[in-house]
């Protein structure tokens, strides 16, 4: 089989440039295969984040020819190789280096979510068609190219201000779990500007797990927040008492 | 004197962020211990996401007559007896409240019609037993764990490799490491340390394990005096990919098989009928393995030297719903729509059941202040670990282990580092930057796989032990001399280098093991000597280090209480 060339961002938080890697092909062959050749024969200190390569822990996000990837996934034969490919780091979150990017932002927007709280009230039993809605968001792998990919990160860096796609995947499914007994409105309005999100689906597009994240999870919330907090009735009782 | 180095104090530290380190951190949190968690990856992404099939634990939901007696006796057999029956007592009678807590803590699994927990057969397991979501239940239970953790304030340290314990005395003090990101060095000062590292599936070419698993605890733990136990049995998962090479070793999930998958050779033949006629595709993971292994070596294999593997004769959907991250690991990695034709699968090296030998009710290990749990520690599986009895352990002894490094914590006076330790662990570290020419390791590392592979692998022979023991020495050799490129930020040449350390010295326990059981018994296949001793079924080999050399002796298993003895005379 014939060599691909790897076109890898190499570099750190002061900047960098992109590397030109011969890599010899091999049948079914995908990138994080291709960077790990690199390491192996040309370059042992190429810096790539990944663990399971079988899509199921989502830590070898990047953006392959521009677009946001899980590399263990993306086969080379899927791509066009008549001219270099290129891997570069998630835009989203700063670089540590070369494709490692500093993603702690994510785990300290997780800190903010309020935990499970199981109903005491109730007998724990649970009806799959439920288990089955709920399961959907917690299918994600924390890959992060949601996240990666949202205009109000990538673009405007609302970081202080916005939870993400990944987080609020999460709250939904604390939220439609049938036996759980907190409420969690509040926060997506305040605290993680789920306002922000003008469902332009971008995130849903990248989602390797498929979760339908605009539809089934935003959405559902953003109805829940209005319902809450917008809900004309409400608003004007609120306005008799004062509060 | 520890002022060089960033230093970070507490009761208990935790090395290792999957299951078992995990729920060690919630019972060691919940005993008022402060606690530290260090891991190698971010968190979240430790092996037990992988961990498919479910979690093995006698609730009787589906089938009403299982109960922790049966799970006990399944354990017992499926580990040929080698197994220490306290371990597999505790672990039978305690996984159902483990996994009704996970619940409590948010998870959420497959139910039956009356809304209870949904639970699937799998091999070795006389009944429907293994609590499942689809075929994703590891991440569903480390999702649950990690989430819990953060509610109760849990220290992380993520991407920070342990590379040395620390002691004052004969006792635990704290370790050493380094930050994967920058390269700095940092002492954790502890009064007792939990090891839950797992195991060394990296010294295998053939492997459903990621690069974390390169033996890091048990090599840790053996350093520091602690007795390894068990080394020789290191499960060979029967289904594997095979095809294409980029995806050889990753894992096809039991599950397969549980939801009715049949296995065929190339002449359509369903071989399981020679080798375990009344359990077929759900006999035991060793026996499966070797079947295969034998197809393929007689000539009956597939066309990328494999056997077939068929759930295609159920409807699309079940098996979309049942199995959906085989469907699409399949369609995209291999082209396979497996709705409608056969995967192509071989063994691969999945998980050690030997490791550090651990006392059943606590996971003390033989230094004081040093437990262990999951795949790191010894005794539950004995020469055969049954699916779903991973996850299980991995909740029960990890609690276990969590609980009673707290107590131990609770009783010990402030620990010291010594700085000297700390010294000479960081001069080991630096070494190979201060060398110029030379080779990388990645060479070394691939050397090692293939000797493992073909010398210490399914079917073993003296001659090809000691020929392994031999490349081993070499190895230790060359790795001396390894030169490494660029600096001290994210370096994984450097960390392979030192990860290669544990990896060498483990994978020669492994072999040295072997070696010394001239048998054949559950995962352990010898060629010259094919049949099972009864002498060896009473001895556990240990491997300890004694003076810098390694040192094997055997142990007695520990004798089995009368009225257990007769539980498996009666379910016989």
């Amino acid at each position: 089989m014939p060599d691909a060339i790897l076109r890898v961002f190499r570099g750190d938080n002061s900047g960098g440039a992109t590397v030109d890697y011969k890599v010899p092909l091999a049948p079914g062959m995908v990138v994080l295969d291709a960077l790990h050749s690199i390491q192996a024969h040309q370059s042992p200190d190429l810096a790539v984040r990944w663990n399971c390569k079988a899509a199921k822990c989502g830590s070898c996000s990047a953006e392959v020819n521009g677009r946001p990837r899980l590399t263990c996934k993306t086969r080379m034969d899927s791509l066009p190789l008549d001219q270099p490919i290129t891997v570069s780091p998630l835009k989203a979150f700063p670089v540590i280096k070369d494709l490692v990017t500093d993603v702690s932002w994510n785990y300290k927007v997780n800190k903010k979510i309020p935990a499970f709280t199981p109903r005491t009230d109730v007998e724990w039993k649970i009806d799959q068609r439920d288990v089955d809605r709920v399961q959907e968001f917690r299918k994600c792998i924390e890959c992060f190219l949601c996240q990666n990919v949202c205009h109000v990160l990538r673009d405007h860096a609302k970081h202080e201000s916005f939870g993400g796609p990944r987080f609020f995947v999460r709250v939904a499914g604390l939220e439609m779990h049938p036996l759980d007994g907190a409420s969690r409105t509040s926060l997506l309005k305040n605290e993680m500007g789920l306002g922000y999100c003008n469902i332009t689906k971008c995130c849903t597009e990248v989602c390797p797990e498929e979760i339908h994240i605009t539809d089934n999870a935003i959405i559902p919330l953003k109805e829940r927040v209005v319902d809450e907090f917008y809900d004309p009735v409400t608003m004007l009782f609120r306005k008799l008492r004062g509060s | 004197m520890t002022a060089n180095y960033e230093t970070h104090e507490h009761d208990v530290l935790i090395i290792g962020a999957g299951g078992a380190g995990l729920r060690a951190a919630l019972e060691a949190i919940a005993q008022g211990a402060r606690v530290g968690l260090v891991c190698k990856s971010l968190l979240g992404k430790a092996h037990t996401v992988m961990a498919e099939g479910g979690i093995a634990a006698a609730m009787a939901n589906v089938d009403k007559s299982d109960d922790w007696r049966t799970h006990f006796c399944d354990t017992m057999r499926g580990g040929k007896f080698l197994n220490n029956w306290r371990m597999a007592q505790l672990h039978a009678q305690e996984a159902p409240d483990r996994v009704r807590e996970l619940e409590q803590w948010g998870a959420l699994f497959d139910r039956t019609p009356t809304g209870d927990i949904l639970q699937r057969a799998f091999g070795g397991h006389t009944f429907k037993r293994l609590c499942h979501v689809g075929d994703r239940t590891g991440l569903e239970m480390i999702r649950t764990l990690q989430d819990r953790g953060v509610q109760l304030g849990m220290d992380v340290f993520m991407e920070c490799t342990v590379t040395r314990l620390i002691k004052d005395g004969d006792a635990i003090a704290g370790a050493f490491g380094y930050w994967r990101e920058q390269g700095r060095f940092v002492a954790f000062k502890a009064k007792s340390v939990v090891i839950a590292t797992g195991g060394i599936g990296k010294a295998w070419r053939v492997t459903s394990n990621s690069w974390e698993y390169t033996a890091d605890g048990m090599a840790l733990a053996y350093e520091a005096g602690a007795e390894l136990m068990d080394m020789e049995f290191v499960q060979f998962h029967p289904t594997g990919m095979v095809w294409p090479p980029g995806v050889q070793g990753i894992l096809v999930t039991e599950a397969v098989r549980g939801e009715g998958g049949i296995l065929r050779n190339k002449l359509g033949e369903r071989f399981m009928e020679k080798y375990d006629p009344k359990r077929m595709e759900l006999s035991t993971r060793d026996v499966v393995a070797r079947s295969i292994y034998t197809e393929v070596k007689e000539g009956r294999g597939t066309e990328h030297g494999g056997a077939y593997l068929d759930i295609s004769h159920k409807p699309a959907e079940y098996v979309k719903k049942k199995l959906p991250s085989m469907y699409h690991q399949f369609k995209e990695l291999a082209d396979v729509d497996i709705t409608k034709g056969p995967m192509e699968v071989g063994p691969t090296c999945h998980y050690m059941m030997g490791g550090i030998r651990v006392d059943a009710e606590t996971a003390a290990s033989t230094v004081p202040g040093l437990f262990a749990a999951g795949e790191a520690a010894a005794g539950l599986h004995g020469a055969n670990r049954l699916g779903g009895n991973s996850l299980s352990d991995l909740l029960v002894f990890g609690r276990r282990a969590g609980k009673a490094a707290a107590e131990f914590a609770a009783k010990s006076p402030a620990t010291n580092l010594d700085s000297s330790q700390l010294e000479q662990a960081e001069r080991e570290m630096l070494a190979p930057f201060e060398r110029s020419g030379g080779e990388f390791p990645y060479p070394i590392h691939h050397d090692l796989q293939e000797t493992m592979q073909n010398l210490v692998g399914i079917f073993r022979n003296e001659e090809d032990l000691k020929k392994g023991i031999g490349k081993l020495e070499e190895f230790k050799l060359r790795l001396t001399k390894v030169r490494i490129d660029g600096s001290r930020m994210f370096n994984p040449g450097w960390h392979l280098t030192r990860d290669l350390k544990n990896l060498l010295l483990i994978s020669e326990a492994v072999a040295r093991s072997a070696l010394a059981r001239r048998e054949s018994r559950g995962a352990h296949s010898r060629i010259d000597f094919p049949n099972y001793d009864p002498v060896w079924e009473k001895k556990n080999n240990i491997v300890v280090n004694d003076r810098d050399t390694m040192a094997l002796h055997e142990h007695p298993v520990p004798e089995m209480p009368p009225e257990l003895k007769q539980l498996l005379e009666e379910k016989k």
